[in-house]
């Protein structure tokens, strides 16, 4: 059936591959019918679909280094958009941000205007840049336009720090999902979904993660996409929900003044019996509901944050061109855009159904007994996602007196709305798709990060290639059992880890990466400045909101990089200037780095 | 000037008109966004705000990328820097 290289016939692999996929979808939507369990069905998904993954990793084991750095240079634009998507929306975009704009509104989508905002800045200020200059790892940008030890080194210090703040949320949501699919204990569950995260990555690296990551990108907007329309269609309100909620976003909008929103207020003593990380809507669901600076500092962040995160960019060295690097780019944002525009579209639908008492679904206004009698509410609040407490007595349920989980917004809108037990399990694959790509990612630019600049260039630079590739295999599973270890112990929630992360990245590499390409004057000790002062200073200040200091400038501690990342410039343009400017080779290689025709900057296996 | 220099002015020059765009779009109009919300102005029926951060910075900033493409790609062919070899 495939004759040929396999990069030409990708399209006919993923396209064969969907198929399979849908048709597994409907086969258990048919089981579900003969009276298969709920319990199974998600295992059925989970172990399908973590089982296709394994099997292309395995498939994809390599021991040449430039299949396991950058997957051969050779991932054709399209399909290395669809990857650096999965690569990108991690369990927190899948699992909580349909949540946050639930509850949040306004003040959240500066998330989402970040989180895309960014690829700009990638697109044009970086990925083709880099790509010409034909690195392994950013660090390995880093070392060798600056030049030294010191700075190599700082660079995988920082990169070290950002992705290993993120890489312990994404196996944490690996973990949560495995639990509740697979039915075992959370402690346990965490090492199962490094098991699968190592399966992907360990024989291939770049290779096989790319490969994976394309597959789990089909999984998870199948998983994320459907739900939506399907419950869009089925309480009317509108076949293609993205132009055709505005009637919903007005009603909610109406009945929130009706229920007396942010009018009522709970006594701390009541909420002290809410079950912790559940929540109850306090905010209005479109209304602007935040300052301007807190909006675009958050935005701004995310976007800086974006630019710098190692993960991301190393997809990029990838492609077989710089051209194709560049366009690339466009398609990432695109396959991101596909989910991202469609979370808000899902929170809206979800609000609503439970919202409004003409439909059958609503819940508020109801008497408080009939809602604890309701199947699904039962379900979810033995899950610890729901809560509903009778507080002033009256018998009905009142706004005030609902309170939600986060994740709640995409695991149970479903079942609420009435779909079959199918699309849950389903939903479940997509989330464990979303979290297992972004950790392969991760695990994969830390170890290599580690394998290539901190061993090969400075350990032991006559390595031999098969000893490099076991140095690098053997770090990729310690970090990640590292990883799981701290995921296991729960020190801190998935969206809170996964923003300080970029702004780990903006402090120490944005200024440092960016200024390597767009201005030659910067040399060795301004770029290590650069990325120490900023490292430190973002962390300073980080640890100063923590502990009670007073916020400068309006600075929270989502937005630290802020001040790590001016730190970070005025370091670096300071120190620059005050020694030697680097040498004739130096620049001519950043010339050279400017035009996208000629040899890379490195050698093909370097 | 020489031809690398020219090159390298025109991309500059590319790059601050993609980076004004970008500024406009993910910054700029965030400094109103009651003026937004209060606006006539409602695509496809949303609040402008609301539209805007759902939908419409998003899919103007997909649509960026593949302008800026395009445009720096005339600009390398212009001055003969087109990759040999690539599809």
């Amino acid at each position: 059936m495939i004759k040929g290289k396999f990069i030409d016939n990708l399209p006919k692999v993923y396209g064969i591959y969907t198929g399979g996929f849908l048709v597994f979808i409907i086969l258990m939507a048919i089981a579900e019918q003969a009276g298969m369990s709920a319990k199974l069905i998600g295992i059925f998904f989970v172990t399908f679909t973590v089982g296709i993954y394994a099997i292309i990793g395995y498939l994809s084991r390599t021991l040449q280094l430039d299949a396991y750095y950058v997957a051969g240079r050779q991932v054709p634009t399209v399909f290395n958009g669809m990857a650096t998507a999965a690569d990108w929306m991690s369990g927190a975009s899948f699992v909580a941000m349909a949540g946050g704009i639930y509850f949040k509104g306004y003040g959240y989508m500066a998330l989402l205007v970040g989180w895309t905002g960014g690829y700009v800045l990638v697109a044009s200020l970086l990925a083709p840049y880099l790509r010409k200059f034909g690195c392994y790892t950013v660090p390995d940008f880093i070392g060798t336009r600056y030049g030294g030890n010191l700075a190599r080194v700082s660079a995988v210090l920082v990169l070290t720090v950002a992705s290993f703040t993120y890489v312990t949320a994404q196996i944490n949501a690996t973990g949560t999902i495995a639990s509740v699919a697979l039915d075992i204990p959370f402690g346990i569950a965490v090492y199962v979904g490094l098991a699968s995260i190592l399966i992907c990555s360990m024989l291939g690296g770049m290779r096989a993660v790319t490969w994976t990551q394309v597959a789990q990108y089909i999984v998870l907007i199948i998983a994320y996409l459907l739900p939506v329309f399907w419950i869009s269609n089925k309480m009317g309100a509108g076949f293609f929900p993205h132009f055709m909620l505005a009637d919903e976003v007005a009603r909610i909008a109406e009945l929130e003044s009706q229920f007396g929103l942010g009018s009522v207020k709970n006594s701390a003593a009541d909420l002290a019996t809410v079950p912790k990380g559940l929540a109850g809507i306090t905010k209005a669901h479109s209304e602007v509901n935040t300052t301007p600076w807190k909006f675009i500092s958050l935005a701004v962040c995310m976007m800086a944050g974006t630019a710098s995160l190692p993960h991301v960019m190393m997809r990029y060295f990838t492609t077989p061109s710089v051209k194709t690097a560049r366009r690339s780019v466009g398609w990432s944002l695109f396959f991101i855009f596909l989910l991202y525009s469609s979370a808000p579209m899902l929170a809206t639908l979800s609000k609503l159904s439970l919202m409004d008492p003409n439909l059958s679904t609503g819940i508020i206004g109801k008497s408080i007994s009939d809602v604890q009698n309701i199947d699904w509410y039962q379900n979810w609040n033995q899950a610890n996602l729901m809560f509903v407490s009778d507080f002033n007595g009256n018998g009905t349920l009142e706004l005030n007196e609902f309170f939600m989980g986060g994740k709640a917004v995409v695991l149970a809108t479903p079942e609420i709305a009435g779909l079959p037990y199918v699309i849950s399990g389903l939903v479940a694959a997509g989330g464990m798709a979303a979290a297992m790509s972004t950790a392969d990612g991760l695990v994969l630019a830390i170890a290599n990060a580690l394998s290539h600049d901190l061993y090969y260039k400075i350990i032991d630079p006559k390595a031999e290639t098969a000893k490099r590739l076991i140095v690098a295999r053997v770090l990729l599973v310690l970090i990640g059992f590292a990883g799981a270890t701290i995921a296991a112990l729960e020190i801190q929630g998935i969206l809170g880890s996964v923003i300080w992360a970029f702004d780990f990245a903006m402090s120490g590499l944005f200024f440092p990466l960016v200024l390597g390409v767009w201005w030659k004057r910067a040399n060795a000790p301004g770029a290590v400045a650069g990325m120490l002062v900023g490292l430190a200073v973002g962390t300073w200040y980080l640890i100063h909101v923590r502990t009670g200091g007073t916020p400068i400038w309006g600075v929270t501690q989502l937005t630290f990089g802020i001040h790590g990342a001016l730190a970070s410039l005025v370091a670096m343009v300071v120190v620059s200037l005050a020694t030697k400017a680097p040498d004739a080779a130096t620049q001519r290689m950043v010339d050279e780095v400017r035009v996208p025709s000629g040899k890379t900057v490195l050698g093909k296996q370097h | 000037m020489s031809k690398q220099a020219q090159h390298w002015e025109k991309t500059r020059n590319h790059l601050f008109v993609t980076l004004a765009i970008w500024f406009v779009f993910s910054i700029g109009i965030f400094f109103f966004g009651a003026e937004m919300e209060a606006s006539n102005f409602r695509p496809f029926g949303y609040p402008l705000s609301y539209y805007m951060t759902c939908q419409g910075s998003l899919a103007i900033f997909v649509i960026l990328i593949f302008w800026f493409a395009n445009r720096q790609e005339k600009i390398d062919e212009e001055f003969g820097y087109t990759e040999r070899g690539d599809d």
